[in-house]
């Protein structure tokens, strides 16, 4: 049995031409399974009931419940999804007064094997679909709250480009969840060919990890480094029009004495001359047995300052959910993927 | 932006040399460097991935090796192709090279495939490679890596028992290993599971993070 959930309007017009129904039932199929809120396929009740029965000979409605869900001291919540069989993941909800966040995973682990990201500590064991992509929103209790979705839980978004491409298809069109591209930020490594393909084929903002602007720095903490350096990742980026609605940011984690000198201020500028773009500081969560350590506040705080001063717009990210370890880098699924092997 | 660069190769031979790895081979019409992948596509506007070059910067003849992986797009395809069928490449790139200082290479798997391209290059004074794989028969360079390298050439097979090979994971090996030294790099190569699980016990030994290089397969 095939999910209806995470098909796009044109693969719902398939599968109406498949079973012989009225051309107009993708429209209501991507109506009921969109913008409504209901349980089974039985529950569409302007469809016939012929349609009813004949849709569920082949298809689920292809929403899965949460596993599981905590709650932080600051309001934040972290959602385990079972994804295909024995596969879990994360999603991180962050209300913030008007705000409402979800921050989704596009992977199971992930294969880019970041020195300060647990996520990465579990390895990797498969892409989600542009349906479990979506459910991370559909299936959690403040879904119709949600006024903001990034992609920056568990995984690298642009390692699964096409079910991220389909699920920002989904939930920016009319006939979809119809949310405004600016609401939705995707977050990469900087994969350079699946980054260009994301830039010409969506409109959703673009956050780049980026950590260190010297090359031998960076390479320790992220290895895509050694194949896509931040310097190529930076002259594409300078290469296309973002205009004046869409908006790319790059996101820096602060490591003691490691990333936060002044002489990385300094390279910074000088990297991001040109380039329309904000900065996220982020306070480092310490993950099990790291090298690493946290940046003071004061130190973040003057990154921060000496940054703008030099004509950056720089903010400090706030941390989340750091108790229920739904902070940023904190997202993993490891016990349970070792409990199931 | 050189990655975006395509040339069509014609394939000189593709071969499977153990259950689900293959190894591909094209006429060298361009320079790289040891250590440096390619982006490989089967159609001109396909899904393409990157692989490590897996023969010497001089050789006529560029090889790649890899796995099938079953639920993949590209790889079952590219195991159909045989001598004449056509592929796309992408310009090599990367930065995992050689350097003359002392270092431990490590890889699993076809991650062998960057340190066999340093060998085959002449690019390996001071290295001492460590080579996990799970069965032996996947120790696809053993005769020339153990004639030219000797005792810097170990063997780790978790599935499989034999002479002069250390059962177990390459984790298990440089955990019990009574001495790591500090002051050699470590390169890394191989799935991301194993790359992490790696540094991490190196970490745990001592050896200080910016002396690991690693690169990941993705």
């Amino acid at each position: 049995m095939e999910p209806l959930f995470g098909k796009t309007l044109e693969e719902l017009q398939q599968v109406a031409g498949e079973l012989d129904l009225p051309g107009y039932t993708a429209k209501q199929l991507a109506d009921w399974l969109y913008r409504k809120k209901i349980g089974s396929i039985d529950e569409m009740s302007n469809l016939s009931k012929d349609a009813r029965a004949v849709l569920n000979t082949k298809y689920t409605l292809g929403l899965a419940p949460y596993k599981n869900v905590q709650t932080s001291t600051d309001g934040t919540k972290k959602y385990l999804f079972n994804t295909t069989v024995g596969k879990f993941v994360e999603t991180a909800y962050i209300p913030d007064r008007e705000r409402h966040t979800v921050c989704v995973s596009t992977q199971v682990g992930c294969k880019m094997g970041c020195l300060f990201c647990m996520t990465g500590k579990q390895g990797f064991q498969g892409n989600l679909t542009a349906g479990e992509i979506l459910n991370q929103l559909r299936s959690i209790d403040e879904w119709e709250q949600v006024t903001n979705i990034v992609y920056m839980g568990m995984g690298e978004p642009l390692d699964n480009l096409e079910a991220v491409l389909k699920s920002l298809e989904i939930l920016t069109s009319d006939w979809g969840f119809a949310m405004s591209p600016r609401r939705i930020t995707v977050s990469t490594i900087g994969i350079i060919p699946a980054m260009k393909e994301f830039l010409e084929k969506s409109e959703a903002h673009l956050a780049v990890s980026l950590h260190s602007p010297f090359e031998s720095e960076r390479k320790m903490l992220m290895p895509i480094q050694q194949v896509y350096p931040l310097e190529e990742v930076l002259q594409e980026i300078r290469s296309w029009d973002f205009g004046r609605q869409r908006r790319v940011s790059f996101e820096y984690i602060m490591f003691r004495d490691l990333n936060d000198t002044p002489q990385h201020v300094k390279e910074l500028v000088r990297l991001l001359e040109g380039i329309r773009c904000r900065i996220n500081l982020i306070r480092f969560h310490p993950i099990p047995d790291t090298p690493l350590d946290t940046s003071t506040n004061e130190r973040i705080n003057a990154f921060r300052e000496e940054l703008n001063t030099r004509g950056i717009f720089t903010s400090v990210r706030a941390s989340r959910g750091e108790d229920i370890y739904a902070a940023c880098g904190l997202l993993s699924t490891k016990e349970l993927v070792k409990n199931r092997t | 932006m050189h990655q975006h660069i395509l040339s069509e190769q014609t394939l000189s031979f593709s071969e499977e040399i153990a259950e689900g790895v293959f190894l591909l081979g094209f006429r060298r019409d361009f320079s790289f460097r040891a250590g440096q992948v390619i982006g490989i596509g089967i159609e001109k506007d396909g899904p393409r991935r990157l692989y490590s070059i897996c023969s010497g910067e001089t050789e006529e003849e560029v090889r790649i090796l890899y796995n099938v992986i079953d639920e993949g797009y590209l790889t079952p395809r590219l195991s159909d192709l045989g001598q004449g069928d056509t592929i796309w490449t992408t310009e090599p790139r990367g930065e995992f090279l050689y350097d003359p200082a002392p270092a431990i290479y490590i890889a699993s798997g076809t991650g062998i495939a960057p340190f066999y391209s340093m060998f085959r290059s002449g690019q390996f004074d001071n290295k001492v490679l460590i080579h996990g794989e799970r069965y032996l028969e996947r120790f696809y360079f053993y005769d020339e890596f153990s004639d030219a390298l000797g005792d810097d050439y170990l063997r780790c097979c978790s599935g499989e028992e034999a002479e002069d090979v250390y059962h177990g994971r390459v984790t298990d090996y440089l955990r019990n290993a009574a001495t790591l030294p500090e002051d050699f790099k470590y390169y890394l190569c191989g799935r991301a599971e194993m790359v992490v699980d790696t540094r991490d016990l190196l970490i745990e030994r001592g050896i200080p993070f910016n002396h690991i290089i690693s690169e990941i397969y993705f």
